[in-house]
């Protein structure tokens, strides 16, 4: 059996809030195995910082802030397949539903308007990456090769993509099992 | 002798299917048994033909299949690749034309439209996801109305007029603009008659129109689309269940 | 008469009255007309010309048709007379004095820059002319004070053919019609081989034997006068001056399908030919042409009511100028039935073109023969022309069908030509290869709008102009033109601000073919014409505008900062985004 090189997966999360990562971790000991054909690259699993080239980028959460577009634009820089993973990534998801007011609106909702705030104003630390207007679909600000669905994918869809991926065939997403929730 | 009228068949992707006169292709092919996709039809409602996912090619012609009559001897397609891949576009347009946030919206699971999008494939929205600001009508006690999820289906409209006798809906505005209204003087949805028993209240193909209180009832694993697909004949039936017209 | 009770009507009054129609006149008018609350305010919020915050003193609508729009002139009139006012466009100026925005076409192609000020057109503006309006407005001139010329609508006729050379008096139509009797002159009407001259081009024959035959309690005659599509204004001319031809063909055609009553639905933008019209009617009526016993005829009784529009182009779709006249919004029905069976009330109704009308008074009075000796086998007669655009002189020209582009080029002064928009952002664009092209149904058809531009002129600007007509104007009633159009909208302004990309060019295209398509009605299946023919003969003019780029982001991503920045008070660089390959 020749031995192929391993693919190279780098993953991150934006504007979500970890729960596809999770999702991933679910897949328990199947991990292992996977972990003969892939090795991480940048990702909150590894905690490493820098991104090298990779073969696959898997981007959690939408587009809300100006570091979100820097981080996703040096994936989709570094990355030979981009993936949206998870409702976040592929239509703003939970996130977006600040879409329905101003930024001013929301800022000042949460930190001019609440009780009992100490010094109450809008955070200005430069420090801060600045909000963008609304919260956007991944796809909508750089090229996506596929889209993993759901809130978060199961365990299942993650182990199948990648399988495929690895088997070097065309992943068949949505056609086995395909779900928003 | 009374001879027989020619018999009258439609082919379907080349299944013959009978009709009777006055049945569109939708009555014909959903009687046989036949699938269409379609969100803004529903059976004993007047035909209205505005999602346009029933566009089936007849003798070449891209026809709603929903307001179009069965005529002798169409020929007609319906489940070919390119239907359905217009279909999912249309099903795309809807989605990001409005807002829909299935993790967060009580009606999903047994959502016609999510599981119209499931049906086609749908992995994304593709389009420019507009993230329209659209009014929620909170005020009944019992009935809500987000408008961030309307398709403009009119289904409501029709159900309230021609089943409940109430007529509680219309559609104003025109383009993108459109937008359900409440036939009230104030607008609200609180002053109608609508009870959560008609038909109008039940028969939203998406989150738009809600019973209050009952939102998440079913577990995940036991909503309609965790047991059923779509494209199964007679679901109608289960979308409604409780509404008045049910009872007799 | 039903005319004053009709709610279009009273809606306007009100219009005219508050400048604006509050909720509570909605529930007033429901009550009045005993109509659904839901249904007045679907209709008000329907029709652009219907407010539901208070216009100004002084409403002004900027016609931004590429012909004659506020930038038809080269200057962005809209946007001067506005910093003269300092009134933001689309908003009320707080004082109540003044609002400005645009509108779809108001046929004044062949008058330069135009616009309506208080319902009324207000023809060849320039800057100047801006200046003096601006003085004006600050003075709370009333508009009775405005120097006259400013308003004067002149019909520039530069051809004349079959129909504007021969004369006729009133009546002579009719009367040879009562001498054929109703089947000789349906035979005639159909020998004529006349069809439809709004650009769809049906048998005018068939339509009137097929609703002749039709079963219904009434059968009605409907005049569509709603001429909205950009850069027509040929009915404008014929409702000045031959409305009697006009309603002696309508009237001929009651007389044909057995019918009572008669409408012309005409565009709110042609209000001021109101009281023309209304003479017209009362004095056919004094000479025994209208209402009872028609020239001593005891069983032909017929009338005729006319109802005003307010700003719908989509109202000139004959089943949804029947859903207004009904007093709903316009939303085209599923057909069949059609109306020649099932239309106005649900009963048998022919909807006719103002020119249609007129030619078959013509053909009842001189005969087929006399109509078929012009233009081509398949398009009998001539096609009236609203020819605009880059020309030596812009107005109305008649021509046999079967004339090639190329000819009506030369004929009305284009030099330099790099395309034709004929029939409208619903028709065709021709390139050069296409000037010797035949106007006929069977090749180029048309309903008369014929706009010309030059080499000078930038053809995606023109495109985008005509992408965001068809999404301001489609009625929203299916989901391929309700959302595609807007689609198509924000895929041209994104080429046209210069990030777009090649995948752009493409998502072009596939949008296109959907609107086409599936759409309901023929808004949605012509609405991508422009784009489609585009892409095809001036693809040059997409891909100039395109970054080297694959994929960009599609909307502006420093300008998504924007609010962020004020909010936090940060400019510097870090604050800010570049657009680029994504």
């Amino acid at each position: 059996m020749t031995h192929k090189p391993k693919l190279k997966l780098a993953t991150t999360s934006l504007a979500g809030c970890f729960g596809c990562h999770m999702s991933f971790l679910d897949m328990d000991e199947r991990i292992v195995e996977l972990l003969e054909h892939i090795e991480f690259d940048r990702s909150p699993f590894t905690d490493i910082k820098q991104l090298d080239h990779c073969d696959i980028g898997l981007i959690e959460g939408g587009v809300c802030n100006a570091e979100n577009v820097h981080v996703l634009r040096t994936y989709r820089a570094n990355c030979r397949i981009l993936v949206a993973v998870g409702a976040c990534a592929i239509n703003g998801g939970v996130p977006a539903l600040r879409n329905h007011f101003s930024l001013k609106e929301c800022l000042e909702e949460a930190y001019v308007k609440t009780p009992d705030m100490i010094n109450p104003h809008i955070p200005d630390d430069p420090e801060l990456p600045l909000l963008l207007d609304k919260v956007y679909p991944v796809h909508e600000v750089v090229k996506i090769d596929y889209f993993l669905p759901g809130c978060p994918p199961s365990a299942d869809t993650f182990y199948r993509f990648l399988s495929e991926l690895i088997e070097g065939k065309e992943p068949q997403i949505g056609k086995v099992e395909l779900r928003y929730d | 002798m009374v001879t027989e009228p020619e018999s009258k068949f439609i082919r379907i992707d080349d299944q013959e299917i009978p009709f009777v006169h006055g049945q569109t292709i939708m009555d014909a092919t959903l009687a046989a048994g036949v699938y269409i996709p379609h969100l803004c039809h529903f059976p004993g409602i007047t035909p209205q033909g505005n999602c346009k996912l029933c566009t089936v090619e007849v003798d070449g012609k891209p026809l709603a299949a929903c307001t179009s009559p069965a005529a002798a001897g169409q020929r007609i397609r319906n489940n070919t690749p390119e239907l359905n891949e217009s279909r999912k576009a249309l099903t795309q347009m809807l989605f990001i034309e409005g807002n829909h946030i299935c993790p967060s919206c009580e009606k999903t699971g047994n959502c016609p439209l999510q599981a119209m999008a499931y049906h086609l494939g749908m992995l994304h929205g593709h389009f420019p996801a507009q993230f329209p600001v659209r009014e929620v009508d909170a005020s009944h006690p019992t009935i809500m109305l987000d408008r961030d999820r309307c398709i403009l289906c009119s289904l409501c409209v029709r159900a309230s007029r021609e089943v409940d006798g109430k007529n509680v809906f219309a559609i104003a505005g025109r383009g993108t603009h459109a937008s359900l209204i409440v036939n009230t003087a104030n607008g609200k949805l609180v002053d109608s008659d609508i009870e959560p028993s008609d038909l109008a209240a039940r028969i939203c193909p998406v989150g738009a129109i809600l019973i209050k209180e009952h939102g998440y009832d079913a577990p995940i694993g036991k909503r309609i689309f965790d047991q059923h697909k779509i494209n199964e004949i007679g679901l109608e039936k289960i979308y409604i269940a409780g509404a008045k017209s049910d009872d007799s | 008469m039903t005319e004053h009770l009709h709610l279009l009507h009273i809606l306007h009054e009100l219009q005219q009255k508050h400048r604006y129609i509050s909720e509570k006149s909605i529930c007033e008018v429901a009550a009045q007309l005993s109509l659904p609350v839901s249904q007045v305010r679907a209709v008000v919020a329907f029709y652009a010309f219907f407010y539901s915050t208070p216009c100004g003193h002084y409403h002004i609508l900027f016609s931004n048709c590429t012909s004659c729009g506020y930038r038809a002139g080269g200057t962005d009139l809209l946007r001067l007379l506005s910093q003269k006012l300092s009134v933001n466009i689309g908003q009320t100026r707080k004082d109540e004095q003044v609002s400005i925005d645009e509108t779809s076409c108001i046929g004044m192609c062949d008058h330069g820059p135009s616009l309506l000020i208080n319902g009324v057109p207000l023809v060849h503006l320039d800057a100047e002319k801006i200046e003096q309006m601006a003085t004006l407005i600050e003075a709370d001139k009333p508009l009775n004070g405005w120097p006259p010329a400013w308003f004067h609508v002149k019909d520039h006729i530069y051809k004349r053919g079959l129909l504007l050379d021969s004369s006729l008096s009133a009546g002579d139509g009719l009367r040879a019609t009562l001498t054929r009797g109703r089947e000789g002159t349906l035979t005639e009407i159909i020998q004529s081989k006349l069809r439809g001259r709004g650009g769809a081009g049906f048998s005018t024959g068939l339509k009137w034997r097929l609703c002749q035959q039709a079963a219904g309690e009434a059968h009605y005659v409907v005049c569509n006068a709603d001429e909205g599509e950009p850069g027509t204004f040929k009915d404008r001319m014929l409702l000045q001056q031959h409305a009697d031809a006009l309603c002696e063909g309508m009237t001929i055609c009651a007389y044909v399908i057995g019918a009572y009553q008669g409408f012309i639905y005409l565009r709110g933008e042609y209000r001021y030919l109101l009281p023309h019209l209304q003479a017209t009617l009362m004095h056919r009526r004094k000479l025994g042409l209208l209402g009872t016993a028609i020239l001593g005829q005891t069983e032909f009784d017929f009338d005729i009511d006319i109802v005003v529009g307010a700003g719908a182009y989509i109202c000139g779709e004959e089943s949804a100028l029947i859903e207004s006249l009904e007093g709903k919004p316009g939303i085209p029905r599923s057909r069949p039935p059609f109306p020649v069976a099932h239309g106005y009330l649900g009963q048998p109704t022919v909807v006719n073109n103002v020119e249609t009308l007129i030619a078959a008074t013509h053909i009842a009075c001189k005969g087929s023969a006399w109509f078929t000796a012009l233009g081509t086998p398949a398009s009998t007669g001539s096609k009236l022309l609203s020819i605009s655009g880059d020309c030596a002189a812009p107005g109305i020209y008649e021509y046999p069908f079967g004339i090639t582009i190329q000819q009506i080029l030369d004929e009305c002064g284009a030099v330099n030509v790099q395309a034709v928009q004929v029939g409208g952002p619903a028709g065709t664009l021709l390139d050069q290869t296409a000037f010797n092209r035949q106007l006929a149904f069977e090749d180029v058809g048309t309903g008369g709008s014929f706009m010309i531009f030059n080499q000078e002129r930038d053809i995606l600007t023109i495109i985008h102009q005509f992408a965001a007509f068809f999404a301001h104007e489609s009625c929203g009633f299916c989901t391929p033109c309700r959302v595609g159009t807007i689609l198509l909208k924000q895929g041209l302004d994104k080429i046209m601000i210069g990030q777009g990309a090649r995948n752009d060019m493409a998502e072009l295209q596939r949008v296109s073919e959907l609107v086409r398509r599936y759409s309901h009605c023929g808004l949605g299946h012509t609405a991508a014409n422009p784009i489609l023919d585009g892409l095809q003969y001036f693809s040059q003019a997409f891909e100039q505008r395109l970054t080297p780029y694959d994929f960009t982001a599609r909307f502006k991503l420093d300008a998504a900062l924007q609010e962020a920045r004020q909010l936090t008070r940060h400019d510097g660089k870090e604050a800010h985004l570049e657009q680029g390959q994504d």
